[in-house]
């Protein structure tokens, strides 16, 4: 299809010197997909389809209940009850029959997101749960693609681009970034709970819709490296510069192997606490061979320990370099245990269930007491 | 010296305001320790940091006038 079969359609977007026909052309040649037809993606998609996006994906297993109408604008009344995707894609036809529009009525996992991501362009998050936003985030940190972020709150907003580098600097921030670890289960209320004035993911929504057709379109100064906040109660707006983090790699995981492997649920349940363990535990992770073992001692402390492999990283470097704790299990001592479950207590909290940690018990001078007597 | 905090999402139902003006803080660890002294839920509670609009996760010393952010993660949509 091309520009000129399209009669005066997208004239007043072409009119504009700064989008043109040659932003029109980026346009159409797009893929983008929306995750979640809901409160955020309805409007989203409702301008991606009606500014003449080429391709659009659509992926949710919901369906339409009465509930979700304040909001969710694509449906009406007869819908509910009818799957979001199929009541979507007929509305958005209706609206612009030259979109190619594909339907994915599943529920987006570890198994089939690379796969559904990776034939487009941009992603759209407008998910209503943190599992799947961390799902979406570390999928696309892999594939390296743009992920438009938006989320609600009761009467507030929040709108970000993702794995976009800015125009100063060649890093791209991710959700991880902001939010190393997903909050513990019960902690952030949902919409359902909460409550949303339907308004609201209207405008969050449809600011989502355009920092995609400015990220596709290299159009004025999309939101890379940076939140974007909006209250609906009293107008306000914050803008706050998001630096990445050198560790945040770490949280994500590797490869399309290890991605499958994790479990994003269980990630967002309450996350493990820092474990004492005692002797006989310990001697069994050193014999196993399954832990990264450190030493969090200052360097000149005695004992020095040469009976088993491990690492030295005094409690002042403990996070200068996370890549040093390799395995999954991570097991820290001191010389009597107390800054090694602080040290323990720390690491869990940047590592949330992405590893366990464990501080020996009463530290390693207790341990040391215990050993076959060796010549020192 | 003096120090604005702006609150935001559901922290302000920890806090009940929207923002707080405080006195002599010289850095983000004292302000959260502070913090956690007269809100103790916002100790088991998610949420950046942002120093005069720039997300923080060190330790950052605070100047007079500085604007502290506290915001939580939104998983709505």
């Amino acid at each position: 299809m091309t520009i000129s079969n399209n009669d005066n359609r997208y004239d007043r977007q072409t009119k504009l010197k700064a989008f043109g026909e040659a932003g029109q052309q980026k346009l159409l040649q797009a893929k983008v997909l929306v995750i979640g037809a809901g409160g955020l993606g309805c409007p989203a998609l409702q301008y991606l389809v009606a500014a003449g996006v080429g391709t659009i994906g659509i992926v949710d297993d919901d369906r339409v209940s009465i509930s979700n109408l304040h909001r969710q604008v694509l449906y009406g009344t007869a819908d509910v009850g009818k799957p979001k995707v199929d009541c979507a894609a007929l509305a958005l036809q209706k609206l612009n029959s030259e979109v190619n529009i594909i339907s994915f009525p599943v529920l987006l996992n570890t198994a089939n997101a690379l796969s559904i991501l990776s034939g487009f362009d941009v992603v759209v998050d407008g998910t209503d749960n943190f599992a799947t936003r961390y799902l979406i985030n570390d999928a696309c940190v892999l594939l390296k693609k743009p992920l438009v972020y938006g989320a609600i709150s009761q009467f507030e907003g929040q709108l970000a681009i993702f794995n976009v580098p800015d125009i100063n600097s060649q890093e791209a921030s991710n959700y991880r970034d902001l939010f190393p670890q997903p909050p513990k289960d019960g902690e952030v209320a949902n919409c359902a709970e909460a409550g949303v004035l339907g308004v609201l993911p209207g405008i969050i929504g449809t600011m989502m819709a355009s920092e995609a057709i400015k990220l596709i379109t290299h159009l004025g100064h999309p939101l890379c490296n940076k939140l974007f906040t909006y209250n609906l109660l009293n107008n306000q707006t914050y803008e706050l510069e998001i630096t990445p983090r050198p560790n945040t790699h770490l949280l994500i995981p590797a490869n399309a192997a290890a991605f499958e492997q994790t479990d994003y649920e269980w990630l967002c349940a309450s996350p493990m606490q820092a474990m004492e363990i005692n002797i006989e535990k310990f001697n069994a992770f050193i014999e196993d061979g399954n832990a990264t073992i450190v030493d969090v001692r200052e360097l000149y402390e005695l004992p020095m320990i040469n009976e088993f492999e491990h690492l030295r990283i005094p409690m002042a470097g403990l996070f200068k370099d996370l890549d040093a704790f390799a395995e999954e299990n991570i097991v820290v001592f001191c010389q009597s245990g107390i800054r090694s479950l602080k040290a323990a207590q720390q690491l869990s909290q940047f590592f949330g269930n992405a590893k366990t940690i464990y501080s020996l018990k009463n530290g390693i001078a207790n341990w040391k007491k215990q050993q076959p007597t060796t010549t020192t | 010296m003096k120090l604005n905090v702006l609150i935001f999402g559901q922290l302000t139902d920890i806090f009940g305001v929207a923002n707080l003006t405080l006195e002599n803080i010289f850095d983000t660890n004292e302000l959260v320790a502070k913090l956690i002294e007269s809100y103790p839920a916002l100790a088991n509670i998610t949420y950046l940091i942002s120093v005069d609009k720039k997300v923080t996760t060190e330790n950052i010393a605070l100047t007079n006038n500085s604007t502290v952010a506290l915001l939580p993660p939104f998983s709505g949509g």
